[in-house]
């Protein structure tokens, strides 16, 4: 069967699904844009989005450039503040929160800040910019991101944005908002989970094509399986052109 | 109070309440004034070299371009940045040599344009220094409690990670809930810079759109510099005082400059120029290539309206305008194929 559809696209669509209708999300720059528009123009026209910089309930026309600029309040309902969003969802009033990620452990937690010494960088990332806050009050964090045995990995460089730190119980310990943390990863590869039992990563679905073994081989540390392994739709022909349409350039989609 | 854990990033900006206090009563002038002058000479007046300073807006939208470029010329040293989304106007400051420390919240990238060159080679080769992390809720929240005269915020957030372990907070156990909670600093900015779309010349200032965080940061900031698309009389703002986002009274400076933000976007009158983006970014991937862009954008240029002349003049700025109305197609010429 021929595939008529990237990586990137099938990371959009499959991300968009896991978002509900009547619901909110917090959204970071990218890919969680679009698959957040793309959910508000398929099966969640009443998805709330929220921007960092203010922008509340937008109709977003066209993939931003930022989570600041103007297309993030274009129709909405209110253009406040960086206080009044983070207040809100430190509040509880964030469902899902989306966001990209450099790398990650068995846990979920997330660097974005450096590769190497912090003092003495290899590569210097841009840090956690609203990604912590996002992590810390959201009832559910999304990542997406590229899966690769360097970026999925047993230790990461630093912790910038907070998973389920070092297992179960340790969120609640450390003074983090009770109930929260991540639930979803989605890769080039497939779509994880969290074990209820001890929050480490585990696999729920591969993407048309993928074997286990990949999953697997692209991870550092090791990815729990679950008894039965679900396969990902792939992109329909109408969702591929939502996505062009929303990224036009393909900046973040691609071409 | 029992201190669970403390962060040990410099504390930068913060000031004993008091002190903050008494420093106000001094040299905060609530007498209506009319505070019109240059660029030149608000940067000269204001911006000591080694001052803790702080880019309102949002790094790439509503960023006062006029006062980076400013302080560039003018050859400004060891500016501590307070990188609250610190994009653009970060870059160029970091990468011509005014800022040699940071605290970083975002700062190094250009969003959906990828990593910027130039801020992260001084980073990664020790030319700039990053004093403390923090994230963005938490750098808003510094200002909040500076600007309500406080000496911190307690918030929920970096709580557990490495974030909060570089930053300049502490972890307490709250006394009503008997939770650990993160008390995040205040910050007074010695200076602060904030584009508006429109003001009088007092400083009373309107803005259009998302105020991000600028309400707070205009308020806990030491001296505030308005840069403006335009100056409106005084009775224009007081027709509808509830519009006003900064009073007269925290602003030390007007400087009147149409497009003032170019390259960056001004939300509802222009859209960022990503061609000129594009140059910076294409320019700053060697030192070589940042002096050559300085030296052109810059020094070679006698003001602000020369350079907007060299961008492209009128030509360009309206096509901006048009990007910004969503009349025309924005170009990406920084995009990278993907697959």
């Amino acid at each position: 069967m021929p595939v008529d559809y990237t990586p990137t696209e099938l990371m959009a669509t499959v991300a968009s699904k896991l978002l509900e209708d009547g619901k909110s999300v917090f959204v970071g720059t990218g890919l969680p844009i679009i698959a957040a528009m793309l959910a508000q123009r398929t099966h969640a026209p009443r998805l709330l989005i929220i921007f960092e910089a203010g922008g509340i309930g937008p109709k977003v026309p066209i993939l931003p450039v930022s989570v600041g600029e103007s297309r993030t309040f274009h129709l909405g309902v209110a253009a406040s503040s960086m206080h009044d969003v983070m207040s809100l969802s430190q509040q509880g009033y964030v469902d899902y929160g989306f966001l990209g990620a450099a790398m990650i452990d068995m846990y979920g937690n997330i660097n974005t800040t450096v590769i190497g010494d912090h003092d003495h960088p290899t590569s210097r990332l841009p840090g956690s910019g609203g990604a912590n806050d996002v992590g810390s009050f959201s009832w559910h964090t999304i990542i997406i991101m590229r899966q690769e045995k360097r970026r999925f990995v047993k230790k990461i460089d630093f912790l910038t944005t907070p998973g389920y730190l070092s297992g179960p119980g340790a969120r609640e310990e450390s003074g983090l908002a009770a109930n929260t943390g991540p639930y979803r990863i989605i890769t080039q590869l497939g779509l994880y989970g969290f074990d209820e039992a001890t929050k480490r990563v585990k696999l729920l679905a591969i993407h048309p094509g993928v074997t286990v073994g990949q999953i697997q081989d692209n991870s550092e540390f090791e990815i729990l399986m679950p008894e039965v392994v679900g396969t990902t739709a792939p992109p329909t022909v109408e969702e591929r052109r939502i996505l062009h349409e929303i990224d036009p350039l393909g900046v973040a989609i691609g071409k | 109070m029992e201190i669970l854990a403390e962060g040990h990033g410099e504390l930068v900006g913060w000031h004993d309440p008091d002190e903050h206090r008494a420093w106000v009563r001094e040299n905060k002038s609530r007498d209506l004034k009319d505070k019109r002058m240059t660029i030149a000479e608000a940067v000269a007046q204001f911006v000591p070299d080694g001052a803790v300073i702080a880019m309102g807006g949002f790094g790439h939208i509503r960023v006062s371009m006029a006062g980076v470029y400013e302080m560039i010329r003018q050859r400004k040293r060891r500016l501590i940045l307070l990188g609250k989304t610190g994009v653009h106007d970060a870059d160029l400051l970091v990468g011509a040599g005014c800022v040699d420390r940071m605290e970083v919240a975002y700062d190094f990238g250009h969003e959906l344009r990828g990593l910027s060159p130039a801020s992260r080679r001084a980073v990664e080769t020790g030319q700039c220094q990053v004093l403390a992390e923090i994230s963005n809720a938490g750098h808003q929240w510094r200002f909040l409690a500076g600007m309500m005269g406080l000496p911190f915020m307690p918030a929920r957030n970096m709580l557990g990670t490495d974030t909060l372990k570089y930053s300049s907070s502490k972890v307490v156990r709250d006394p009503f809930s008997g939770k650990p909670v993160c008390l995040i600093p205040a910050c007074q900015p010695d200076v602060v810079f904030i584009h508006v779309p429109r003001c009088d010349m007092y400083g009373n200032a309107q803005i259009d759109g998302t105020v991000i965080e600028d309400f707070e940061l205009a308020r806990a900031a030491r001296r505030l510099i308005v840069t403006t698309e335009t100056i409106i009389p005084e009775s224009e703002i007081r027709r509808k005082p509830w519009r006003t986002a900064i009073p007269f009274f925290v602003v030390d400076a007007v400087v009147e400059v149409p497009y003032g933000s170019h390259p960056c976007q001004m939300p509802l009158l222009y859209f960022f120029d990503e061609e000129h983006i594009a140059e910076w970014l294409r320019m700053s991937k060697t030192p070589e290539g940042a002096q050559e862009y300085f030296d052109k954008y810059v020094f070679g240029v006698e003001d602000f309206t020369t350079y907007l002349e060299l961008v492209g003049g009128l030509r360009k700025l309206d096509y901006l305008k048009r990007v910004e109305e969503l009349r025309a197609p924005m170009v990406a010429p920084w995009s990278k194929k993907k697959e």
